[in-house]
């Protein structure tokens, strides 16, 4: 059975050009047929597009402080929004801001508030510094890399990683190089804005693929939807994508499950070479931007995460429809001023 | 039902000819050559089967000959991994 009237906090209503996926997990909740609940926003800045959206029918938004101000003040600030509206799950949504909630978990849970995350080993497991590591565990092909935390180990990088390769930062950003002069400037470049370490992950052309699924935390999968990207925007991020139905992309996964435990939302990004081969190039530990087409085509993956959050049992996900399409759009927002008004001089918006 | 047959059934192919690939995502059009052979493939008939069937169901023009177009447009399928690579021409 499903708690229909739960009072659900999402994060990440960063809704711009490289999008956070707040408002496709708030948008796939609005639509699961019978919810009766309360949807708030948990947003970092006063200008998130999300905060604008009356399509979202927010039962309030608060601005929280950013993971860099540390865990103690999210504490705090999540206490006073749980003392004005009482939470019962908060689904975090962005890769940053998940060290802190995943430490938060036992202190808010006695208060009442859940979520569905994984542990900080898992975490730590999927992360790009130990994907290679996770490719064996998992018996899963991952691209040969190398983990760099000085541009002098670029010299002999070829010995491990053979040009060309991609230098990711450890948190975000990925860039394609051919020679040792593109590798150091792109290390230089990475370490400026993500700091140390840096990955080296050699280049395989092929289709990226794309696998939002939700973990039960003991090995198996509660549902999965692959996604290819159909058009990309100059960041590569997906503006079109189509719900696929390759059974290869859903064993790989099950395969990440099982051994991971994964307990929660992720994405599992795959590439398929032209030989055929799946190689696992990424894991990230959230919902995707593109979650709302899970729920399109037919799995409502963030409903499944909210009602495993308070221990609701989640009967099987029906099958996905293969073929179902996104397309994104860029809408301005018409407002007056007391919307922002409110965040801005509050720090806090109420419904009506 | 082979591998081969299932994964042909799986594609989405509309009566104009629009061909959806629900394992790829990848899309394709296919003129009514394409869409008559790719529908008889799909019921299991083979190359030499689908040639006869083509020469009945097209007119024909002196010259045009039916098994290159059969042959080649089972070389597109390959290629675009809708057929496995290293598969046989099929008989029957």
């Amino acid at each position: 059975m499903s708690r229909n009237d739960l009072t659900i906090a999402v994060t990440g209503l960063n809704a711009t050009d490289n999008p956070g996926p707040g408002v496709a997990v708030l948008r796939s909740l609005r639509d699961q047929p019978g919810f009766t609940g309360k949807l708030l926003g948990l947003a970092y800045d006063t200008l998130d597009p999300g905060l604008y959206s009356p399509e979202l029918g927010l039962a309030g938004a608060f601005i929280i402080p950013y993971p860099s101000q540390g865990v103690d003040a999210l504490r705090e600030r999540l206490r006073y929004v749980h003392a004005e509206c009482p939470i019962d799950v908060i689904i975090p949504t962005l890769d940053s801001e998940l060290p802190s909630f995943i430490a938060l978990e036992p202190e808010l849970r006695a208060l009442g508030i859940r979520m569905y995350l994984p542990t900080r080993e898992q975490f730590e497991l999927r992360s790009k510094v130990r994907l290679a590591e996770l490719g064996r565990k998992a018996g899963i092909e991952v691209p040969a890399s190398a983990v760099l935390s000085d541009a002098r180990e670029l010299y002999t990088i070829h010995e491990q990683v053979s040009y060309p390769f991609m230098l990711k930062g450890v948190f975000y950003g990925a860039q394609q190089v051919g020679s040792l002069d593109e590798a150091l400037g792109a290390f230089h470049g990475t370490v400026a804005k993500w700091g140390v370490p840096v990955i080296a992950q050699k280049f395989h052309a092929g289709e990226e693929y794309d696998v939002v699924a939700v973990g039960d935390g003991e090995g198996g999968l509660v549902g999965a939807v692959p996604m290819k990207k159909m058009f990309l925007t100059d960041k590569g991020k997906g503006w079109a994508g189509v719900a696929v139905n390759d059974p290869n992309l859903l064993e790989m996964t099950r395969k990440f499950m099982a051994a991971t435990r994964w307990r929660g939302p992720c994405e599992v990004e795959v590439m398929r070479t032209p030989e055929g081969r799946y190689l696992l190039i990424e894991v990230n530990p959230r919902f995707p931007a593109w979650v709302y087409l899970a729920a399109g085509a037919g799995q409502n993956l963030p409903w499944a995460t909210a009602q495993l959050a308070v221990g609701e049992a989640v009967p099987p996900l029906p099958d996905f429809k293969a073929g179902t399409m996104f397309v994104r759009i860029s809408l301005d927002q018409i407002q007056g001023m007391q919307t922002f008004q409110a965040l801005a001089s509050t720090g806090e918006l109420r419904a009506g | 039902m082979t591998d081969r047959l299932q994964r042909l059934k799986d594609l989405a192919l509309s009566e104009s000819g629009f061909l959806f690939d629900p394992w790829t995502g990848l899309t394709f059009s296919l003129n009514p050559t394409g869409r008559f052979i790719l529908e008889r493939l799909r019921e299991g008939l083979g190359e030499p089967a689908i040639r006869a069937a083509l020469q009945a169901g097209f007119e024909t023009a002196p010259g045009d000959d039916p098994s290159r177009d059969v042959h080649e447009f089972m070389r597109q399928l390959r290629e675009s991994g809708l057929l496995p690579a290293d598969e046989p021409a099929a008989q029957g």
